[in-house]
C-alpha cells in the first residue's frame, strides 16, 4: 500500500512498472489511471494545488482502507500531487492490483470519486484574467451516493 | 488554547493560514461565532457556513461536533482534488 503526496512530476509509467513489478499472489489485473491539468475554458497558465499536510494523508489512507474493505484488492497506489502545474501536466494517479478485473476497475473509481471531494485537496485556477478558486461539482458530491 | 487553520479562499478571506485561540465555545458553531463577532474578514469568511467544512483534529465533522479535547481545527471550502 502507498499513499504519497508530492510537489514534484511524476513519471506515470515508472510508477506502473513499479507497481506491477511488486505484485505477488496472483494479481491478475491491474488498472492505473492518471489525471491530468485540464485547460477548461481556455488562457489556464498554471493550476495551483493546495492541500492540508497531515489531513491529506490520513484522509487519502482512511479512503483505501474502505476500498480494501468493499474489493478484493492487491495493492493501492494513492498519488498526488501539490503546488503548481501547468496544463497537460500530471496532477495524480491511482493504481489498484487485484485478482480480477472487476475489482480493480471498481476499486479505481471509487478511489477517483472519494479524493475529489473527501481528501483535503483545493485547486486554483491562474489565468491572464486573474485567479480563481475551483468550485466544488455537484456531480462529483452526487458521484458518492453510488458507492 | 486552540490551533486554527485556514485553506484555500477562507485563508485568504481571513488573511492568515493559522492562529492560536483562547476559546470557551463547546461546540465548532459556537466558535465560528466568536470568530465572527471578532472583525469584518471573519463575519464575511464566515458568511455562509453550507460553503463551508470543518476538520478536527484532521478528520471532517459536523459544524455541531463538540470541541471538548480538540487541538485543531481547520475551516476550508469543499474540495476539489483529482
Amino acid at each position: 500500500m502507498a499513499v504519497r503526496v508530492q510537489p514534484g512530476p511524476f513519471d506515470m509509467g515508472e510508477e506502473a512498472n513499479a507497481f506491477a513489478a511488486a505484485q505477488t499472489g496472483g494479481m491478475g489485473a491491474i488498472v492505473t489511471f492518471t489525471g491530468v491539468v485540464r485547460d477548461v475554458a481556455g488562457g489556464l497558465e498554471a493550476m495551483e494545488i493546495e492541500h492540508y499536510p497531515g489531513m491529506t494523508e490520513r484522509a487519502l489512507e482512511r479512503i483505501e482502507a474502505q476500498a480494501r474493505e468493499r474489493w478484493a484488492l492487491g495493492d493501492v497506489l494513492i498519488l498526488h500531487r501539490h503546488g503548481r502545474m501547468r496544463p497537460d501536466e500530471m496532477i495524480m494517479m491511482v493504481a489498484t492490483s487485484a485478482r480480477h478485473r472487476g475489482d480493480a476497475f471498481e476499486a479505481a473509481e471509487f478511489l477517483m470519486d472519494y479524493l475529489k471531494s473527501r481528501a483535503p485537496f483545493w485547486k486554483k485556477e491562474h489565468t491572464a484574467q486573474g485567479a480563481g478558486w475551483v468550485a466544488a461539482r455537484d456531480e462529483d458530491e452526487d458521484a458518492l451516493s453510488r458507492w | 488554547m486552540i490551533d486554527i487553520l485556514y485553506f484555500a479562499w477562507v485563508r485568504e478571506r481571513i488573511g492568515i493560514p493559522r492562529e492560536a485561540v483562547e476559546t470557551q465555545a463547546a461546540t465548532v458553531a459556537e466558535l465560528v461565532g466568536e470568530l465572527r463577532a471578532r472583525e469584518e474578514r471573519y463575519a464575511a469568511a464566515f458568511s455562509d457556513l453550507s460553503a463551508l467544512r470543518v476538520a478536527l483534529d484532521q478528520d471532517l465533522a459536523d459544524f455541531d461536533a463538540p470541541l471538548a479535547g480538540v487541538r485543531e481545527v481547520a475551516f476550508f471550502p469543499p474540495m476539489t482534488g483529482g
